[in-house]
């Protein structure tokens, strides 16, 4: 613990960065930073360096200095879960924050509420607040409210039949499960269901039967990685010609690149409004809080803001929040947390109650279609 | 009837991507007996280069060349550091310095280039050929076409010339071989360059179809390791029947049984075959002399 505490003050001063002397509120972080879901944990960890360094140099919180320890499991389950412990039993946080994906935050859980200590993560299954846990609380919105947001859109455009070809990798599969669970509620029937894998380098076969199903009105393609820009190609080499509509696991520029303009034209996917930074309206509660995370990050580390690092930037914000209200009792900072309503952040506005501990709704996603090669907002 | 047509097409799309990698498997195999798992690799840099040779502001062709002779200097490397130092270790280790290589490589290109989805236009645009109904992208045709020439030139290489005929009897006995005069450490540098190029080619052609990252080398040397088993591994002939039935299979199984069990339909036919030809369709019987 000494030697631990030591290390920190010693690397923090190297850093120019010495703190000041007493008061400190120590917030707990392990995420993957590197391994195979770095491209998550990279922005993530930056984004929680900056804000530390932001709030600190504006005086702390309520006078107090924040201090992040901070560590990177690499992505792997039982890293996160030694982590987790060392930050709950030797540098003895206030909170937690972290969890890059499912399967770490399904390892941190039990060593948090066993603790008692409120948990953030930053992860995407709904599993992790359903059923709700009382010291775990999440800021990314699910897979589920994605297929939501999907169905409402092609039920706005009176489609009724549609067509799926999901990747079998994690997001896929898990997103394939979740539109299946929510698609009656809509009026819409699922006639054809594909997969494919996510390294196929053709999916013509598949699309060739989705096109050929009598009565088919659109194609969802939940999937993530390479697969969506192949699909989204074979689409349009095929000439299906009907609505396709993508998952939020490709809302990025790299897509149209890979699937190409042309191919990408009319495409519709659900996306967090920080991607659209500049095409939101000024009427839009969001624009001014991703504009300024955006223009802040991406000034700080020269890379292109993710929605990734939004999620912790929201998490970070709302633990900022619960602790300005509740100071550094763990009990406290989780009754503040909980009761977090109208907060603004890059996800969208959060409103926790004591059975909700995600907050948003699917005001959260923005329906996107790609023209000429750029995004517009379907109103 | 379309159906089945365009089934055909995305098969032999596919089958040529397989086949292509496979056809990289054989010159080493053949120098060495060694299956050089970093194959896969050499693909990934060749797909690579050409994107950030050509992000650089190379033309397409100049990079695809600066990226196939660079992906050659690898190959070179490889067998000048990690397998010629351990030149009297059984085969299996050598096999297993490939794997470590192939995983060396992969971290390397992370580093060196990025993690991120890449790839370069495709050569004759993107508009799809029509034939009765189904489609057929250009770019396709240049993986046909490119595996074909491989498939051609590397059957000439083994039975017409002597150098080819020289890198088999390096593999049949190195120190016969020597005592008649063939420069054996030329011929496993010349193997790993040309296997090294021939992937690199590879990488060029395909990546406008399976896109490139860091990562798709390992996916792309299972399936074209399979398809040169299938085929029988070191046969030219072999490399170019296996990748295309392979592709045919998974197209025919993702378009009338289901696609979810579209691999593993494809490595059971794969498993029977080799359960009653153990040496591939084209395989050549060993006999061993007592």
């Amino acid at each position: 613990m000494n030697r631990l505490t030591t290390t920190a003050i010693a690397t923090l001063m190297a850093l120019g960065l010495a703190p000041a002397a007493q008061a400190e509120i120590k917030i707990g972080a392990t995420l993957s930073a590197t391994g195979p879901a770095s491209f998550l944990g990279d922005p993530e960890a930056k984004t929680l360096e900056m804000l530390v360094e932001e709030v600190n140099a504006a005086g702390g919180i309520n006078g107090e200095m924040l201090e992040l320890v901070m560590y990177d499991d690499g992505g792997d389950p039982n890293k996160a879960r030694t982590f987790a412990t060392r930050l709950v039993e030797d540098d003895e946080v206030a909170a937690i924050i972290g969890g890059t994906t499912t399967g770490t935050t399904m390892s941190i859980i039990p060593v948090a509420e066993d603790a008692e200590i409120p948990f953030i993560s930053l992860a995407g299954a709904v599993d992790i607040i359903d059923p709700v846990k009382a010291w775990v609380f999440k800021t990314p919105h699910t897979d589920r409210m994605a297929c939501q947001k999907i169905f409402e859109d092609m039920q706005k455009r009176g489609v009724t039949k549609i067509g799926m070809i999901s990747g079998t990798d994690g997001f896929g599969a898990s997103m394939q499960a979740q539109c299946k669970g929510v698609v009656g509620d809509y009026g819409i029937e699922i006639v054809a269901d594909e997969t494919y894998d996510p390294k196929d380098a053709d999916m013509t076969p598949q699309l060739t039967n989705i096109k050929n199903t009598a009565g088919i009105q659109a194609v969802l393609n939940p999937g993530f990685g390479q697969g969506p820009s192949i699909v989204t190609r074979n689409y349009k080499q095929l000439a299906v010609g009907l609505p396709l509509y993508q998952s939020h696991g490709v809302a990025s520029k790299g897509f149209i690149d890979l699937a190409g303009v042309e191919a990408a034209e009319g495409v519709r996917l659900p996306a967090a409004a920080l991607l659209v930074a500049d095409i939101l309206p000024d009427s839009d509660p969001q624009k001014a809080v991703v504009t300024a995370y955006r223009d802040g990050f991406e000034k700080k580390t020269g890379t292109p803001v993710s929605t990734f690092g939004g999620h912790a930037y929201d998490a970070f914000m709302i633990l900022k929040g619960a602790l300005e209200k509740a100071g550094g009792e763990p009990a406290a900072i989780r009754d503040a947390i909980e009761g977090t309503t109208g907060y603004v952040g890059t996800g969208g506005i959060v409103n926790m109650t004591a059975e909700d501990h995600l907050g948003l709704d699917l005001t959260a996603f923005k329906m996107l279609e790609i023209k000429n090669g750029d995004w517009t907002i379907v109103e | 009837m379309s159906e089945l047509l365009q089934f055909l097409f995305s098969g032999v799309t596919v089958g040529a991507v397989y086949a292509l990698v496979a056809l990289g498997f054989t010159i080493i195999y053949n120098a060495s007996d060694v299956v050089n798992f970093a194959q896969g690799e050499f693909v990934m840099l060749g797909g690579m280069a050409t994107v950030f040779a050509h992000a650089a502001g190379l033309p397409l062709p100049l990079a695809a060349l600066v990226a196939i002779v660079g992906t050659a200097a690898v190959g070179v490397a490889l067998n000048r550091l990690a397998i010629e130092p351990a030149r009297g270790a059984p085969v299996v280790s050598l096999i297993i310095i490939t794997i470590g290589a192939s995983i060396f490589i992969r971290g390397a290109a992370q580093l060196v280039f990025d993690k991120q989805i890449h790839t370069f236009p495709a050569f004759s645009g993107d508009d799809p050929i029509r034939i009765l109904g189904a489609t057929i992208l250009p770019q396709s045709l240049w993986v046909i076409a490119g595996a074909v020439l491989v498939f051609v030139a590397l059957w000439l290489f083994f039975t017409r010339t002597l150098l080819g005929r020289a890198v088999l009897a390096t593999s049949n006995n190195r120190l016969a071989a020597q005592l008649v005069g063939i420069n054996t450490n030329f011929v496993m540098t010349l193997s790993f360059a040309l296997s090294a190029g021939i992937g690199a080619l590879a990488g060029v052609l395909v990546t406008p179809i399976t896109l490139t990252s860091y990562d798709v080398g390992l996916t792309l040397a299972l399936k074209g390791f399979a398809a040169a088993m299938l085929g029988g591994m070191g046969n030219p002939k072999g490399a170019l029947a296996g990748g295309l039935l392979l592709g045919l299979l998974e197209a025919m199984t993702a378009g009338y049984l289901s696609s979810q069990y579209k691999d593993a339909a494809a490595f059971v036919v794969i498993l029977a075959v080799l359960f009653l030809m153990p040496q591939g369709l084209f395989g050549r019987k060993s006999t061993d002399r007592v």
